[in-house]
């Protein structure tokens, strides 16, 4: 485009530059979803995992493997509820009609199209259809891939039970206890846990704490609570004077902090999008 | 064996050179043997304030390097014999200065000496942090003023983690003294009073030393204000000081000079 006045060197730079056009490689783990017959039965079954662990497919390739459709296909009446979800979309997308009616070559093939609809629903989006015939798949549908592998993945529902667990990890006790004051130009940074100083943080020191915030002297310094996503930690300090004070991402200097509150007792929280300060005792 | 000081505050014009001189004498006039050392390479005024100035021929940077012999840097006072200046180099800058050469220095002085005194460059870069290293001792220099109080509170910090003693583990005495107070104008509010200060600072009071005209006369003539002036109020204060450091007991008081009628009419300002 920057080349655009001068055509004929813009040509030749680009034939010259074509062969060397970079085409990188890179393998991503896809999910393999083989939908199997009844439809209705696999689309439940498939509806009880996602409510399990509703982050199994975000951000995740997905494949769809039609080889558990092709044979089963034609005689889809044996699963009334698949059938009827079927059905279903068929009524929706027109261009999906013909082909049932068309040719018995055609009638025999599944409807992707209507599968992959189905799954959009869910908030699933296939990538490519593996294991299908390439009249199968329209233009509008996902291409077809071949030369998969099968790669060790956790199977979904291992997958889906740890998640739920997660949240009670038992915390470890981490805090920090500094017994001596906090000098000017001093730092600490402690991501997890509390931090405990029991004389004074300096003008110009400062604390960063993953938890919260305890000075048993004067605080002057910045002192920074809940650092990386943590509403609920505090600070608090015999003394108040500080520079800046922060909790969660939000941050207070000494210049819009009510001067009443100066040299008392104080604790500092947050509640919803406000920080909050008052005089302890 | 010596003591090592280090007379040190972060920032620049509050008193150190005036103090590790005063500090100096005081101690040679007690009888003590001293040394007062100038790490102030690049920028050296101690020989102007010990008097010393046409005097020097090697320096400390000599001393490091092993140009010259400790006892062919060393500066014999012409009025106190049990004191001796070892000078800073006013060519060379501070990266001439080596720690092995430093801490060889330094051994030989401990091994001559009742007491070594280091005057501290400004700053808290490698000339600071060069002088403070192998203090036993460490002597804060604050003025009364928000920004010299916590660039001394700095200083603090890198005591406890920069010097020997700290790194070893070891207990490394601090001390501070709070120059050019006036207690009017502490009273008034417009500069911070002691008790302001050491809350701030927590280490142990050595010493206030008054706001006078003393310690300009006295370094423009080039002697420590002990020796010049004995009985004003901040050589007063700076004996007190040296009796503390000698382990004495001495009441805490703020020394001040007899206003003359004429002081009052015309109240001194700060130089």
């Amino acid at each position: 485009m920057a080349l655009g006045n001068n055509s004929s060197t813009a040509v030749t730079s680009i034939s010259l530059t074509r062969p060397s056009l970079p085409l990188r490689g890179r393998s991503f783990r896809a999910l393999v979803l083989a939908p199997e017959t009844p439809l209705g039965d696999w689309f439940s079954h498939l509806d009880a995992l996602v409510q399990r662990s509703p982050t199994l497919f975000s951000e995740r390739a997905v494949i769809l493997d039609v080889s558990g459709l092709a044979k089963d296909s034609p005689r889809g009446d044996h699963s009334p509820l698949g059938g009827l979800s079927l059905r279903r979309d068929l009524a929706d997308p027109e261009a999906a009609e013909p082909a049932e009616d068309d040719t018995p070559a055609a009638a025999a093939a599944p409807d992707i199209a209507g599968l992959v609809d189905e799954l959009k629903q869910r908030g699933i989006r296939i990538v490519g259809v593996e294991k299908a015939e390439p009249a199968w798949l329209g233009p509008a549908l996902p291409p077809l891939l071949s030369g998969g592998r099968p790669a060790e993945m956790a199977p979904p529902e291992a997958k889906a039970a740890p998640e739920p667990v997660k949240p009670p990890e038992p915390r470890k006790p981490n805090s920090l206890v500094l017994e001596r004051p906090l000098r000017s130009g001093q730092s600490v940074y402690h991501p997890e846990g509390d931090v405990t100083v029991m004389g004074s943080v300096a003008s110009g020191a400062e604390i960063l704490a993953g938890g919260s915030i305890h000075v048993y002297g004067a605080l002057r310094g910045r002192a920074i609570a809940g650092a990386g996503g943590n509403p609920r930690a505090r600070i608090c300090c015999r003394k108040f004077e500080p520079e800046l004070i922060g909790i969660d991402g939000l941050f207070r200097t000494a210049d819009t902090t009510d001067p009443k509150l100066r040299k008392k007792a104080v604790q500092v929280w947050l509640e919803g999008e406000t920080l909050r300060i008052a005089v302890l005792d | 064996m010596a003591k090592i000081i280090v007379v040190t505050s972060g920032k620049g014009g509050v008193g150190k050179t005036t103090t590790t001189a005063a500090l100096g004498a005081a101690l040679a006039q007690a009888g003590q043997n001293v040394c007062v050392v100038d790490f102030d390479v690049g920028l050296r005024n101690l020989d102007l304030i010990m008097g010393a100035e046409r005097r020097v021929v090697y320096d400390l940077i000599n001393v490091v390097q092993g140009d010259a012999k400790l006892n062919q840097a060393l500066i014999r006072d012409k009025r106190l014999d049990t004191l001796a200046l070892l000078p800073a180099s006013q060519t060379r800058d501070k990266e001439a200065l080596t720690d092995e050469g430093v801490a060889r220095v330094i051994g030989e002085l401990r091994e001559k000496f009742d007491w070594v005194i280091c005057d501290s460059p400004a700053g808290i870069e490698r000339g600071a942090t060069l002088a403070m290293r192998h203090a036993d001792i460490a002597v804060v220099v604050a003025n009364p003023e928000v920004s010299s109080v916590r660039d001394s509170d700095r200083i603090i910090g890198l005591l406890d983690s920069k010097t020997e003693r700290a790194k070893n583990g070891e207990h490394l005495e601090k001390h501070l003294i709070l120059t050019r107070y006036d207690p009017g104008r502490a009273e008034r509010g417009e500069m911070l009073k002691i008790e302001d200060v050491l809350e701030i600072l927590s280490i142990p009071l050595l010493a206030v030393v008054p706001e006078s005209e003393e310690v300009l006369k006295a370094s423009n003539l080039g002697s420590p204000v002990t020796l010049n002036a004995p009985h004003s109020a901040p050589a007063r204060a700076y004996i007190d000081a040296v009796r503390r450091l000698k382990g004495e007991t001495v009441e805490m008081i703020v020394p001040s000079d007899k206003r003359s009628i004429l002081g009052k009419l015309f109240p001194r300002r700060a130089a």
